[in-house]
């Protein structure tokens, strides 16, 4: 019975083993073998023409790189500072179990919110108009629960062994967390936080009010301007644009799903051989 | 001139509601092996955790009396952790290398109070590695990675690490537990040599490291002191029936 029980479970788990392999790999097989046809050295690197009917797509992977750079300039530095702080510093109590509770609904918001929220506050209160500024902050408010968290459990890991033998060695508490704690969950911090940042690459809702444009065929200027990015350019051509050829569409798609795993690959890369530098 | 003595006076400790040390007083001589034995739960590692305030990071932590080193108390206010962490050094259960190298390790004490000349950190670090018998072990792979050294190597550079802030007085909380009996054997050689030059304060389960290294042993009972004195008084005429019973091996 008990061996009976055993091997129905394992047959179950190489089932659902091969279902999420399977599902993984069919998504990435299926745009790549249709996005490849449209994809040429022309489409990467070229200003878009006819209201994309032509050209390339240029604009929107400079508009989502730079983007998601911008996410990172506000989201990691606050981030990884708000999660040292209450791993380290903060006292257990009321107010710590509060910001938990905070920090778990904010990841829970839907994204479009998270638009009208940049919308209202840092495009119209703020003053920064529909910008790569305000598309930035916005992103970067909505993946700061994924590097707060991210941060916390690699400060955490950190074996506490390591952490008595500095204190044992006279570091005071900055110290401890600079040259020794810091290091030693860096590369979980800088995992996590490409994880989340990927995420943001890929959103489209809160970049709709917040400052991108369909069409922009140039280069953003700088954090005032607006800009193209690839969700929203994939959204526009796949629904809005009429005799769009299928292939130009899978290949915005495949463009941006290369970015994307560009990401996870470095992040799951990182987490897994970065371990105590 | 320091001469590493302890005078602790009505130490108590508790984490919370749980009350670990009762109100022990206790010498422990300067430039002297002392041993801490005792059934498991008897206060033995908070006692010595209490001695370079690594009882602070435990948040709940209470610690009262008094703890005399030098001429001041250290578990005032005032007392600033940082010196008296160098003063006094600790080894702990399990060897505990950072993730760097070698040299790293050594250096991490010096280096952190803001020594960074070159030169002077290599003389540190030798001396260090010497202190804790190691340097001509490691001395042609002080660049390589202090966790692909043994053990008990480990266990050595952790030691060579205290040395190098040069404290008067070592903490070692059952420093051989997960080492090999040779391993043990050149940690115990290591112990009574440095008993020239600092003031050792040890662990132990084992009896007979006890026995071996010590020249005082202390006997804590459920948080309580039951009996302190001359190791080999303790090993063979204890005054206290408990004593002799533990040390005989009746319980514990």
């Amino acid at each position: 019975m008990n061996r009976f029980h055993e091997r129905a479970v394992n047959a179950l788990l190489t089932v659902l083993f091969w279902l999420v392999i399977g599902t993984t790999a069919g998504l990435i097989l299926f745009i790549a073998a249709r996005g490849i046809k449209g994809m040429s050295w022309e489409f990467v690197s070229a200003m878009p023409r006819d209201r994309g009917l032509a050209g390339g797509v240029l604009p929107a992977i400079v508009g989502t790189l730079v983007l998601t750079s911008g996410t990172a300039l506000v989201t990691v530095p606050l981030g990884v500072l708000a999660g040292v702080y209450l791993t380290e510093y903060a006292r257990p109590g009321p107010a710590v179990r509060l910001v938990n509770l905070a920090i778990v609904n904010l990841a829970g918001v839907p994204s479009i919110v998270y638009g009208l929220f940049g919308l209202a506050v840092f495009v119209l209160s703020l003053r920064l108009g529909p910008s790569l500024a305000a598309a930035s902050l916005t992103l970067g408010v909505m993946t700061l629960p994924v590097v707060v968290t991210a941060t916390r459990e690699a400060l955490a890991a950190v074996p506490v062994a390591y952490r008595e033998a500095a204190y044992a060695l006279g570091a005071s508490r900055r110290q401890v967390i600079l040259t020794h704690v810091l290091p030693y969950a860096k590369s979980g911090i800088v995992g996590g936080s490409l994880l989340g940042l990927s995420r943001a690459m890929g959103e489209t809702a809160p970049i709709l009010v917040t400052g991108v444009a369909f069409w922009l065929p140039r280069l953003p200027t700088g954090p005032a301007s607006r800009f193209m990015a690839l969700p929203y350019h994939l959204y526009i051509i796949a629904t809005q644009v009429p005799g769009m050829p299928p292939a130009r569409i899978w290949a915005t798609a495949l463009t941006l799903l290369g970015l994307v795993m560009a990401l996870n690959f470095a992040a799951a890369g990182l987490r897994r051989y970065g371990k105590g530098g | 001139m320091d001469t590493g003595k302890i005078e602790i006076a009505s130490l108590s400790c508790a984490f919370g509601s749980r009350q670990v040390l009762h109100d022990i007083t206790l010498t422990l001589a300067g430039r002297c092996v002392t041993a801490i034995i005792g059934p498991s739960g008897s206060g033995k590692s908070t006692l010595l955790r209490c001695l370079n305030r690594m009882t602070d990071l435990v948040p709940d932590a209470r610690v009262s009396g008094k703890i005399i080193l030098d001429g001041t108390d250290i578990l005032r206010r005032e007392q600033d952790v940082v010196q008296l962490r160098q003063k006094v050094g600790m080894v702990f259960q399990k060897p505990n290398p950072f993730p760097r190298s070698v040299y790293d390790n050594v250096a991490y004490g010096p280096r952190i109070r803001g020594l960074r000349r070159r030169r002077e950190l290599d003389r540190v670090v030798e001396e260090a590695l010497r202190g804790a018998a190691l340097w001509e072990e490691v001395r042609d792979r002080l660049h390589a990675p202090a966790l692909s050294l043994s053990g008990g190597q480990q266990q050595r550079l952790c030691i060579a690490r205290c040395l190098a802030v040069r404290p008067q007085v070592l903490l070692m909380d059952e420093p051989c537990s997960a080492l090999d009996p040779a391993a043990t054997a050149k940690i115990e050689d290591l112990i009574t040599g440095l008993r020239r030059e600092l003031t050792v304060v040890l662990v132990t389960h084992n009896l007979q490291q006890a026995a071996r290294v010590s020249d005082h042993t202390v006997f804590l009972l459920d948080g309580e002191l039951v009996e302190a004195g001359e190791t080999a008084t303790i090993f063979t005429r204890a005054r206290d029936p408990r004593t002799d019973a533990y040390v005989t091996g009746r319980f514990g």
